[in-house]
Protein backbone atom coordinates (compact mmCIF):
# COMPACT_ATOMS: atom_id res chain seq x y z
CA UNK A 1 0.00 0.00 0.00
CA UNK A 2 1.55 3.48 -1.62
CA UNK A 3 1.21 6.26 1.75
CA UNK A 4 1.90 10.22 1.37
CA UNK A 5 3.48 11.68 4.14
CA UNK A 6 2.42 15.86 3.99
CA UNK A 7 4.74 17.53 6.06
CA UNK A 8 3.52 20.74 7.51
CA UNK A 9 5.23 23.22 9.61
CA UNK A 10 5.85 26.77 10.65
CA UNK A 11 8.39 27.25 7.81
CA UNK A 12 9.53 30.58 9.37
CA UNK A 13 11.11 28.28 12.29
CA UNK A 14 13.93 27.48 9.59
CA UNK A 15 14.71 30.85 9.25
CA UNK A 16 15.06 31.05 12.84
CA UNK A 17 17.42 28.23 13.49
CA UNK A 18 21.23 28.62 13.64
CA UNK A 19 23.24 27.44 11.18
CA UNK A 20 24.17 24.28 13.29
CA UNK A 21 20.70 23.70 14.31
CA UNK A 22 19.80 23.76 10.11
CA UNK A 23 22.89 21.37 9.81
CA UNK A 24 21.68 19.11 12.41
CA UNK A 25 17.92 18.94 11.16
CA UNK A 26 19.38 18.61 7.59
CA UNK A 27 21.63 15.34 8.60
CA UNK A 28 18.48 14.11 10.35
CA UNK A 29 16.39 14.27 7.17
CA UNK A 30 19.41 12.25 5.25
CA UNK A 31 19.52 9.59 7.94
CA UNK A 32 15.67 8.91 7.58
CA UNK A 33 15.59 9.06 3.57
CA UNK A 34 18.18 6.23 4.32
CA UNK A 35 16.42 4.58 6.62
CA UNK A 36 13.61 4.25 4.41
CA UNK A 37 16.03 3.59 1.27
CA UNK A 38 17.38 0.40 3.62
CA UNK A 39 13.74 -1.21 3.91
CA UNK A 40 12.49 -0.62 0.81
CA UNK A 41 9.99 1.07 1.74
CA UNK A 42 10.99 5.23 -0.18
CA UNK A 43 9.16 5.79 -3.61
CA UNK A 44 9.98 9.93 -3.28
CA UNK A 45 10.22 12.91 -1.49
CA UNK A 46 11.15 16.10 -1.86
CA UNK A 47 11.37 19.07 0.73
CA UNK A 48 10.22 22.53 -0.82
CA UNK A 49 10.87 25.70 -1.20
CA UNK A 50 9.20 27.89 1.10
CA UNK A 51 5.62 28.79 -0.20
CA UNK A 52 6.82 32.62 -0.91
CA UNK A 53 7.68 31.02 -3.60
CA UNK A 54 4.41 29.21 -4.30
CA UNK A 55 2.35 29.97 -7.48
CA UNK A 56 -0.81 28.64 -7.77
CA UNK A 57 -2.68 28.35 -10.88
CA UNK A 58 -6.39 26.95 -12.01
CA UNK A 59 -8.73 27.03 -14.74
CA UNK A 60 -11.63 26.49 -12.64
CA UNK A 61 -14.22 29.95 -13.60
CA UNK A 62 -11.69 31.04 -15.79
CA UNK A 63 -7.91 30.37 -15.97
CA UNK A 64 -6.09 32.20 -13.40
CA UNK A 65 -2.29 32.78 -12.65
CA UNK A 66 -1.89 33.77 -9.09
CA UNK A 67 1.34 34.13 -6.37
CA UNK A 68 1.15 32.17 -3.10
CA UNK A 69 0.27 28.97 -2.29
CA UNK A 70 -3.73 27.50 -2.43
CA UNK A 71 -4.06 27.97 1.17
CA UNK A 72 -3.22 30.35 3.70
CA UNK A 73 -2.65 28.49 6.94
CA UNK A 74 -0.73 28.69 9.88
CA UNK A 75 1.43 25.45 9.20
CA UNK A 76 2.85 24.93 5.49
CA UNK A 77 3.65 22.44 3.22
CA UNK A 78 7.08 21.90 3.66
CA UNK A 79 7.99 18.59 1.55
CA UNK A 80 6.69 15.50 1.54
CA UNK A 81 7.36 11.50 1.28
CA UNK A 82 5.60 8.90 -0.55
CA UNK A 83 6.40 5.74 1.12
CA UNK A 84 4.95 1.50 0.71
CA UNK A 85 4.05 0.00 3.88
CA UNK A 86 1.69 -2.89 4.44
CA UNK A 87 -0.75 -1.36 6.36
CA UNK A 88 -1.19 2.41 8.16
CA UNK A 89 0.07 1.19 11.45
CA UNK A 90 3.55 0.72 9.46
CA UNK A 91 2.94 4.30 7.64
CA UNK A 92 1.89 5.56 11.28
CA UNK A 93 5.54 3.86 12.66
CA UNK A 94 7.34 5.93 9.80
CA UNK A 95 5.56 8.61 10.10
CA UNK A 96 6.65 8.64 13.84
CA UNK A 97 10.46 8.37 12.95
CA UNK A 98 10.25 11.44 10.53
CA UNK A 99 12.33 14.69 11.99
CA UNK A 100 9.41 16.67 10.73
CA UNK A 101 6.71 15.51 13.07
CA UNK A 102 9.47 16.86 15.90
CA UNK A 103 8.57 20.28 15.36
CA UNK A 104 5.61 19.82 12.86
CA UNK A 105 2.69 17.64 11.85
CA UNK A 106 2.99 14.65 9.50
CA UNK A 107 -0.47 14.07 7.70
CA UNK A 108 -0.57 10.41 6.41
CA UNK A 109 -2.69 9.96 3.05
CA UNK A 110 -3.33 6.60 2.09
CA UNK A 111 -3.14 6.56 -2.03
CA UNK A 112 -5.91 6.36 -3.74
CA UNK A 113 -4.88 4.52 -7.08
CA UNK A 114 -5.05 0.79 -6.62
CA UNK A 115 -1.99 -1.30 -6.23
CA UNK B 1 -47.58 -26.44 11.00
CA UNK B 2 -45.22 -25.08 8.15
CA UNK B 3 -45.64 -21.68 10.09
CA UNK B 4 -44.76 -23.01 13.31
CA UNK B 5 -41.33 -24.39 11.16
CA UNK B 6 -40.98 -20.94 9.86
CA UNK B 7 -41.26 -18.88 13.68
CA UNK B 8 -38.73 -22.29 14.85
CA UNK B 9 -36.06 -21.16 11.96
CA UNK B 10 -36.45 -17.75 12.14
CA UNK B 11 -35.81 -18.07 16.00
CA UNK B 12 -32.71 -20.33 15.33
CA UNK B 13 -31.39 -18.08 12.89
CA UNK B 14 -31.86 -14.99 15.42
CA UNK B 15 -30.04 -16.73 18.18
CA UNK B 16 -27.27 -17.74 15.45
CA UNK B 17 -27.04 -14.06 14.71
CA UNK B 18 -26.77 -12.95 18.31
CA UNK B 19 -23.88 -15.21 19.11
CA UNK B 20 -21.90 -15.51 15.92
CA UNK B 21 -22.53 -12.21 14.31
CA UNK B 22 -19.19 -10.56 15.29
CA UNK B 23 -17.22 -13.09 15.01
CA UNK B 24 -18.28 -13.75 11.39
CA UNK B 25 -17.66 -10.64 10.79
CA UNK B 26 -14.03 -10.50 11.95
CA UNK B 27 -13.51 -13.57 10.11
CA UNK B 28 -14.84 -11.91 6.74
CA UNK B 29 -13.38 -8.89 6.97
CA UNK B 30 -9.82 -9.63 8.37
CA UNK B 31 -8.39 -9.94 4.76
CA UNK B 32 -9.90 -7.50 2.68
CA UNK B 33 -10.65 -4.78 6.02
CA UNK B 34 -14.35 -4.39 3.92
CA UNK B 35 -16.20 -4.31 7.06
CA UNK B 36 -19.15 -2.89 4.74
CA UNK B 37 -18.78 -5.97 2.11
CA UNK B 38 -18.94 -8.29 5.26
CA UNK B 39 -22.16 -7.03 6.54
CA UNK B 40 -23.62 -6.66 3.60
CA UNK B 41 -23.04 -10.13 2.84
CA UNK B 42 -23.27 -11.96 5.95
CA UNK B 43 -26.71 -9.81 6.00
CA UNK B 44 -28.14 -11.65 2.50
CA UNK B 45 -26.54 -14.74 3.61
CA UNK B 46 -29.17 -14.26 7.36
CA UNK B 47 -31.74 -13.71 4.32
CA UNK B 48 -31.34 -16.92 2.64
CA UNK B 49 -30.78 -18.92 5.94
CA UNK B 50 -34.56 -17.84 6.61
CA UNK B 51 -35.58 -19.00 2.77
CA UNK B 52 -33.84 -22.20 2.81
CA UNK B 53 -33.75 -23.84 6.14
CA UNK B 54 -37.19 -24.12 6.64
CA UNK B 55 -37.33 -26.07 3.05
CA UNK B 56 -33.98 -28.19 3.85
CA UNK B 57 -33.95 -27.91 7.94
CA UNK B 58 -31.20 -25.86 9.80
CA UNK B 59 -27.87 -27.26 8.95
CA UNK B 60 -25.72 -28.97 11.70
CA UNK B 61 -23.67 -26.05 11.78
CA UNK B 62 -25.46 -23.27 11.02
CA UNK B 63 -22.57 -20.72 11.59
CA UNK B 64 -20.30 -22.39 9.29
CA UNK B 65 -23.60 -22.61 6.57
CA UNK B 66 -23.57 -18.67 6.85
CA UNK B 67 -19.88 -17.80 6.45
CA UNK B 68 -19.97 -20.34 3.26
CA UNK B 69 -22.35 -18.52 1.31
CA UNK B 70 -21.04 -15.25 2.38
CA UNK B 71 -17.91 -15.71 1.27
CA UNK B 72 -18.97 -17.42 -1.92
CA UNK B 73 -21.61 -13.71 -2.06
CA UNK B 74 -17.74 -12.16 -1.97
CA UNK B 75 -15.90 -14.10 -4.29
CA UNK B 76 -18.96 -13.47 -6.71
CA UNK B 77 -18.97 -9.94 -6.32
CA UNK B 78 -15.14 -10.31 -6.54
CA UNK B 79 -15.35 -11.54 -9.55
CA UNK B 80 -17.82 -9.08 -11.44
CA UNK B 81 -20.28 -7.49 -10.96
CA UNK B 82 -22.07 -7.13 -13.71
CA UNK B 83 -21.89 -11.51 -13.73
CA UNK B 84 -23.35 -11.25 -10.46
CA UNK B 85 -25.93 -9.02 -11.54
CA UNK B 86 -26.73 -11.04 -14.63
CA UNK B 87 -26.44 -14.65 -13.46
CA UNK B 88 -29.31 -16.12 -11.00
CA UNK B 89 -28.17 -17.27 -8.14
CA UNK B 90 -26.20 -20.79 -7.65
CA UNK B 91 -27.85 -22.66 -4.63
CA UNK B 92 -25.58 -25.35 -4.63
CA UNK B 93 -22.59 -23.90 -3.79
CA UNK B 94 -23.70 -22.93 -0.71
CA UNK B 95 -25.61 -26.66 -0.27
CA UNK B 96 -24.28 -27.48 3.91
CA UNK B 97 -23.12 -30.76 2.50
CA UNK B 98 -20.57 -28.92 0.38
CA UNK B 99 -19.68 -26.70 3.15
CA UNK B 100 -15.94 -26.50 4.33
CA UNK B 101 -15.53 -23.79 6.50
CA UNK B 102 -16.21 -24.18 9.99
CA UNK B 103 -15.44 -20.62 11.70
CA UNK B 104 -15.43 -22.62 15.26
CA UNK B 105 -11.86 -24.43 13.69
CA UNK B 106 -10.95 -20.24 13.14
CA UNK B 107 -9.07 -18.40 15.83
CA UNK B 108 -11.53 -15.74 17.30
CA UNK B 109 -10.73 -12.73 15.30
CA UNK B 110 -12.89 -10.32 17.46
CA UNK B 111 -10.20 -8.67 18.62
CA UNK B 112 -8.24 -7.97 15.90
CA UNK B 113 -11.72 -6.33 14.59
CA UNK B 114 -12.25 -4.28 17.81
CA UNK B 115 -8.38 -3.38 17.81
CA UNK B 116 -9.21 -2.09 14.04
CA UNK B 117 -12.38 0.04 14.83
CA UNK B 118 -10.72 1.52 18.19
CA UNK B 119 -7.90 2.29 16.74
CA UNK B 120 -6.38 5.96 16.66
CA UNK B 121 -6.89 7.17 13.43
CA UNK B 122 -10.80 6.45 14.17
CA UNK B 123 -12.68 9.62 15.56
CA UNK B 124 -12.73 8.81 19.08
CA UNK B 125 -16.68 9.25 19.34
CA UNK B 126 -17.57 6.83 16.87
CA UNK B 127 -15.32 3.69 18.07
CA UNK B 128 -17.75 2.65 20.52
CA UNK B 129 -20.66 2.88 18.44
CA UNK B 130 -18.73 1.19 15.78
CA UNK B 131 -18.20 -2.16 17.74
CA UNK B 132 -21.61 -2.14 18.70
CA UNK B 133 -22.28 -2.15 15.27
CA UNK B 134 -19.56 -4.58 13.74
CA UNK B 135 -19.19 -6.95 16.64
CA UNK B 136 -22.30 -6.94 17.94
CA UNK B 137 -24.55 -6.41 15.12
CA UNK B 138 -26.55 -3.48 16.21
CA UNK B 139 -28.23 -1.57 13.80
CA UNK B 140 -27.43 2.17 13.73
CA UNK B 141 -30.58 3.49 14.37
CA UNK B 142 -30.49 1.68 17.76
CA UNK B 143 -26.96 2.91 18.11
CA UNK B 144 -28.82 6.38 17.33
CA UNK B 145 -30.95 5.99 20.10
CA UNK B 146 -28.67 5.08 22.65
CA UNK B 147 -26.36 7.58 21.94
CA UNK B 148 -29.11 10.44 21.72
CA UNK B 149 -27.69 10.99 17.89
CA UNK B 150 -30.03 11.70 14.76
CA UNK B 151 -30.14 8.20 12.76
CA UNK B 152 -28.77 9.69 9.61
CA UNK B 153 -25.90 11.63 11.10
CA UNK B 154 -25.08 8.12 13.02
CA UNK B 155 -25.38 5.97 9.94
CA UNK B 156 -23.10 8.49 7.61
CA UNK B 157 -20.57 8.32 10.63
CA UNK B 158 -20.04 4.45 10.41
CA UNK B 159 -20.34 4.14 7.11
CA UNK B 160 -17.23 7.43 6.99
CA UNK B 161 -15.56 5.36 9.69
CA UNK B 162 -15.62 1.40 7.93
CA UNK B 163 -14.62 3.48 4.37
CA UNK B 164 -11.75 4.59 6.27
CA UNK B 165 -10.36 1.39 7.45
CA UNK B 166 -10.52 -0.09 4.38
CA UNK B 167 -8.86 2.82 2.41
CA UNK B 168 -6.16 3.24 4.75
CA UNK B 169 -5.82 -0.23 5.20
CA UNK B 170 -5.96 -0.22 9.58
CA UNK B 171 -5.02 -3.45 10.14
CA UNK B 172 -7.07 -5.97 11.92
CA UNK B 173 -4.53 -6.93 14.04
CA UNK B 174 -3.23 -7.66 17.61
CA UNK B 175 -0.74 -4.35 18.59
CA UNK B 176 2.62 -5.08 19.80
CA UNK B 177 3.75 -5.44 23.36
CA UNK B 178 4.98 -1.68 23.33
CA UNK B 179 2.07 -0.62 21.24
CA UNK B 180 -0.35 -2.97 23.64
CA UNK B 181 -0.98 -0.17 26.85
CA UNK B 182 -1.78 2.72 24.52
CA UNK B 183 -3.96 0.80 22.17
CA UNK B 184 -5.64 -1.22 24.59
CA UNK B 185 -7.21 1.72 26.28
CA UNK B 186 -9.28 2.81 23.39
CA UNK B 187 -10.92 -0.71 23.07
CA UNK B 188 -11.35 -1.04 27.19
CA UNK B 189 -13.10 2.67 26.71
CA UNK B 190 -14.99 1.73 23.60
CA UNK B 191 -16.20 -1.18 25.83
CA UNK B 192 -16.42 1.11 29.10
CA UNK B 193 -18.68 3.42 26.37
CA UNK B 194 -21.12 0.47 26.39
CA UNK B 195 -21.59 -0.11 29.77
CA UNK B 196 -21.61 3.67 30.23
CA UNK B 197 -24.53 4.04 27.76
CA UNK B 198 -26.41 1.66 30.41
CA UNK B 199 -26.29 4.77 32.78
CA UNK B 200 -27.24 7.69 30.19
CA UNK B 201 -29.75 4.76 29.19
CA UNK B 202 -31.18 4.12 32.35
CA UNK B 203 -31.65 8.07 32.35
CA UNK B 204 -33.35 8.57 29.43
CA UNK B 205 -34.26 5.47 27.11
CA UNK B 206 -35.77 3.07 29.48
CA UNK B 207 -34.74 -0.43 31.22
CA UNK B 208 -34.67 -3.02 28.53
CA UNK B 209 -31.94 -1.39 26.53
CA UNK B 210 -29.79 -0.30 29.35
CA UNK B 211 -30.20 -4.40 30.41
CA UNK B 212 -29.41 -5.45 27.08
CA UNK B 213 -26.25 -3.51 26.87
CA UNK B 214 -25.05 -4.42 29.85
CA UNK B 215 -25.10 -8.02 29.00
CA UNK B 216 -23.29 -6.76 26.01
CA UNK B 217 -20.86 -4.95 27.64
CA UNK B 218 -20.31 -7.81 30.14
CA UNK B 219 -19.52 -9.70 27.33
CA UNK B 220 -17.16 -8.01 25.64
CA UNK B 221 -15.17 -7.32 28.62
CA UNK B 222 -14.95 -11.36 29.80
CA UNK B 223 -13.62 -11.68 26.04
CA UNK B 224 -11.23 -9.31 26.28
CA UNK B 225 -10.04 -10.10 29.83
CA UNK B 226 -9.85 -13.72 28.13
CA UNK B 227 -7.96 -13.02 25.08
CA UNK B 228 -5.74 -10.63 26.89
CA UNK B 229 -5.01 -12.05 30.49
CA UNK B 230 -2.09 -9.95 30.64
CA UNK B 231 -3.21 -6.77 30.78
CA UNK B 232 -4.50 -5.82 34.36
CA UNK B 233 -6.71 -2.98 33.07
CA UNK B 234 -8.74 -5.72 30.63
CA UNK B 235 -9.14 -7.51 33.72
CA UNK B 236 -10.34 -4.21 35.92
CA UNK B 237 -12.98 -4.00 33.23
CA UNK B 238 -14.10 -7.37 33.63
CA UNK B 239 -13.99 -7.27 37.33
CA UNK B 240 -16.05 -3.34 37.12
CA UNK B 241 -18.55 -4.76 35.12
CA UNK B 242 -19.30 -7.83 37.05
CA UNK B 243 -19.87 -5.90 40.00
CA UNK B 244 -22.30 -3.98 38.74
CA UNK B 245 -24.39 -6.71 36.63
CA UNK B 246 -24.32 -8.99 39.73
CA UNK B 247 -26.35 -6.12 41.58
CA UNK B 248 -28.90 -6.28 38.54
CA UNK B 249 -31.42 -7.73 40.42
CA UNK B 250 -31.22 -5.56 43.51
CA UNK B 251 -31.56 -2.42 41.96
CA UNK B 252 -35.42 -3.01 41.50
CA UNK B 253 -37.72 -3.87 44.25
CA UNK B 254 -40.19 -6.80 43.98
CA UNK B 255 -42.25 -3.57 42.75
CA UNK B 256 -40.23 -2.54 39.93
CA UNK B 257 -38.85 0.46 42.21
CA UNK B 258 -35.05 1.76 41.76
CA UNK B 259 -33.09 0.48 44.85
CA UNK B 260 -30.05 2.77 45.46
CA UNK B 261 -26.82 0.89 46.23
CA UNK B 262 -26.89 2.10 50.01
CA UNK B 263 -30.27 0.08 50.53
CA UNK B 264 -29.67 -2.71 48.55
CA UNK B 265 -30.51 -6.23 49.98
CA UNK B 266 -27.52 -7.93 49.69
CA UNK B 267 -28.59 -11.49 49.51
CA UNK B 268 -30.10 -10.76 45.75
CA UNK B 269 -26.48 -9.61 44.90
CA UNK B 270 -25.15 -12.41 42.33
CA UNK B 271 -22.53 -13.85 44.46
CA UNK B 272 -21.08 -16.00 41.16
CA UNK B 273 -20.71 -12.64 39.31
CA UNK B 274 -19.02 -11.08 42.24
CA UNK B 275 -16.57 -14.11 43.10
CA UNK B 276 -15.42 -14.04 39.49
CA UNK B 277 -15.11 -10.01 39.45
CA UNK B 278 -13.07 -10.53 42.64
CA UNK B 279 -10.78 -13.29 41.08
CA UNK B 280 -9.92 -10.80 38.00
CA UNK B 281 -9.24 -8.01 40.39
CA UNK B 282 -6.99 -9.88 42.02
CA UNK B 283 -4.87 -11.48 39.01
CA UNK B 284 -5.08 -7.60 37.77
CA UNK B 285 -3.12 -6.57 40.92
CA UNK B 286 -0.34 -8.58 40.69
CA UNK B 287 0.82 -6.48 37.40
CA UNK B 288 1.40 -4.18 39.51
CA UNK B 289 -0.05 -1.75 36.89
CA UNK B 290 -2.62 0.37 38.37
CA UNK B 291 -5.61 2.21 35.94
CA UNK B 292 -8.48 3.49 35.95
CA UNK B 293 -10.54 0.02 35.04
CA UNK B 294 -9.09 -1.37 38.14
CA UNK B 295 -9.70 1.75 40.77
CA UNK B 296 -12.88 1.63 39.57
CA UNK B 297 -13.38 -1.88 40.13
CA UNK B 298 -12.07 -1.37 43.52
CA UNK B 299 -14.73 0.55 44.54
CA UNK B 300 -17.32 -2.10 43.29
CA UNK B 301 -15.61 -4.31 45.77
CA UNK B 302 -15.64 -1.66 48.93
CA UNK B 303 -19.22 -2.12 48.01
CA UNK B 304 -19.72 -5.65 47.62
CA UNK B 305 -17.69 -6.28 50.71
CA UNK B 306 -21.32 -4.90 52.29
CA UNK B 307 -22.65 -8.59 52.01
CA UNK B 308 -20.15 -10.26 54.25
CA UNK B 309 -19.37 -7.06 56.89
CA UNK B 310 -22.94 -5.51 56.51
CA UNK B 311 -21.30 -2.22 56.11
CA UNK B 312 -19.85 0.04 54.01
CA UNK B 313 -15.85 1.24 54.20
CA UNK B 314 -17.23 4.77 52.75
CA UNK B 315 -13.85 6.38 54.13
CA UNK B 316 -12.02 3.65 51.52
CA UNK B 317 -14.19 4.57 48.78
CA UNK B 318 -13.77 8.29 49.42
CA UNK B 319 -9.99 7.34 48.88
CA UNK B 320 -10.21 5.46 45.82
CA UNK B 321 -12.37 8.09 44.01
CA UNK B 322 -9.77 10.57 44.67
CA UNK B 323 -7.22 8.20 43.30
CA UNK B 324 -9.12 8.14 40.18
CA UNK B 325 -10.12 11.20 39.72
CA UNK B 326 -6.40 12.22 40.11
CA UNK B 327 -5.65 9.38 37.41
CA UNK B 328 -8.78 9.67 35.26
CA UNK B 329 -10.93 12.89 35.91
CA UNK B 330 -14.58 12.48 35.15
CA UNK B 331 -17.74 14.35 35.99
CA UNK B 332 -19.17 10.98 37.39
CA UNK B 333 -15.94 10.06 39.77
CA UNK B 334 -16.73 13.72 40.76
CA UNK B 335 -20.60 13.07 41.75
CA UNK B 336 -19.20 9.51 43.25
CA UNK B 337 -17.07 11.29 45.33
CA UNK B 338 -19.36 13.80 46.53
CA UNK B 339 -21.98 10.70 47.06
CA UNK B 340 -19.31 8.67 49.18
CA UNK B 341 -18.15 11.58 51.46
CA UNK B 342 -21.75 12.24 52.37
CA UNK B 343 -21.58 9.06 53.36
CA UNK B 344 -18.55 8.78 55.30
CA UNK B 345 -18.45 8.87 59.68
CA UNK B 346 -14.65 10.30 58.58
CA UNK B 347 -14.69 13.59 60.64
CA UNK B 348 -12.90 15.50 57.67
CA UNK B 349 -16.12 14.18 55.95
CA UNK B 350 -19.60 14.38 55.59
CA UNK B 351 -22.37 16.15 53.63
CA UNK B 352 -20.75 19.36 53.73
CA UNK B 353 -17.62 18.09 52.10
CA UNK B 354 -19.81 16.75 49.51
CA UNK B 355 -21.33 19.67 48.57
CA UNK B 356 -17.98 21.65 48.58
CA UNK B 357 -16.66 19.03 45.74
CA UNK B 358 -19.63 19.25 43.70
CA UNK B 359 -19.86 23.07 43.81
CA UNK B 360 -16.03 23.48 42.76
CA UNK B 361 -16.74 21.23 39.48
CA UNK B 362 -20.03 22.81 38.69
CA UNK B 363 -18.87 24.91 35.63
CA UNK B 364 -17.80 21.78 34.11
CA UNK B 365 -20.22 19.94 34.86
CA UNK B 366 -23.31 21.80 33.49
CA UNK B 367 -26.99 21.58 33.80
CA UNK B 368 -28.27 18.79 32.07
CA UNK B 369 -26.33 15.82 34.19
CA UNK B 370 -29.04 14.23 36.20
CA UNK B 371 -26.50 12.86 38.77
CA UNK B 372 -25.24 16.22 39.76
CA UNK B 373 -28.72 17.03 40.97
CA UNK B 374 -30.15 14.21 42.43
CA UNK B 375 -26.88 13.51 44.19
CA UNK B 376 -26.75 17.46 45.40
CA UNK B 377 -30.10 16.73 46.56
CA UNK B 378 -29.53 14.09 48.61
CA UNK B 379 -26.58 15.45 49.99
CA UNK B 380 -28.29 18.86 50.86
CA UNK B 381 -31.48 16.81 52.95
CA UNK B 382 -28.66 14.95 54.72
CA UNK B 383 -27.14 18.64 56.17
CA UNK B 384 -30.64 19.74 56.41
CA UNK B 385 -31.42 22.21 53.58
CA UNK B 386 -34.84 20.91 52.84
CA UNK B 387 -36.14 23.83 50.87
CA UNK B 388 -32.93 23.22 48.08
CA UNK B 389 -33.12 19.99 48.19
CA UNK B 390 -36.84 19.96 47.17
CA UNK B 391 -35.43 21.78 44.11
CA UNK B 392 -32.41 19.80 43.54
CA UNK B 393 -34.75 16.58 43.65
CA UNK B 394 -37.23 18.46 41.25
CA UNK B 395 -34.78 19.32 38.86
CA UNK B 396 -33.40 15.89 38.91
CA UNK B 397 -36.96 14.35 38.14
CA UNK B 398 -37.21 16.57 35.37
CA UNK B 399 -33.71 14.93 33.78
CA UNK B 400 -34.57 11.82 34.47
CA UNK B 401 -36.26 9.52 31.63
CA UNK B 402 -36.63 6.25 33.94
CA UNK B 403 -39.97 5.97 35.83
CA UNK B 404 -38.64 4.07 38.50
CA UNK B 405 -36.10 6.71 38.82
CA UNK B 406 -38.21 9.61 38.94
CA UNK B 407 -40.89 7.86 41.71
CA UNK B 408 -37.64 6.69 43.81
CA UNK B 409 -36.54 10.75 43.30
CA UNK B 410 -40.21 12.00 44.55
CA UNK B 411 -40.17 9.34 47.33
CA UNK B 412 -36.99 11.59 48.51
CA UNK B 413 -39.21 14.48 48.45
CA UNK B 414 -41.88 12.91 50.41
CA UNK B 415 -39.24 12.03 53.05
CA UNK B 416 -38.33 15.90 53.63
CA UNK B 417 -39.97 17.34 56.35
CA UNK B 418 -42.60 19.48 55.39
CA UNK B 419 -41.96 22.84 54.74
CA UNK B 420 -43.61 25.70 57.19
CA UNK B 421 -46.65 27.10 55.98
CA UNK B 422 -45.06 30.07 54.72
CA UNK B 423 -43.77 27.87 51.74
Amino acid sequence: MRYTFLLYSEEASWAKMTPAEQQGSLAAFGAYVEALKQAGALVASDWLKPTATATTITLKGGRRIQDGPYADTKEQLGGFFVINAPDLDAAIAWAERCPAAQFGYVEVRPSNIPS
Amino acid sequence: MRERTATDVRARVSVTARASYGRLIAILSARSGDIAAAEDHLAEAFRRALETWPVRGVPDNPEGWLLTVARNLARDSARSATTRLTTPLDLTVTDPAAMSDDPLAIPDERLKLMFACAHPSIDHSVRTPLILQTVLGLEAAAIAAAFLVPGPTMAQRLVRAKQKIKAARIPFAIPDRSEMPARVEAVLEAIYGIYALHWIDGAQAGHDMARDLDAEALFLANLVADLLPDEPEALGLAALIGHAEARRDARRDADGRYVPLAGQDTSRWNTGLMRHAEQLLARAGTSGRMGRFQIEAAIQSVHAARRITGRTDWPAVVALYEGLLAVAPSVGGVVGLAAALGQSDDPAHGPQAGLAVLEGFRSQIGDEFQPWWATRGMLLAASGDHGEAREHFQRAIALSADVAVRAFLAEAIDKLPSQGLSS
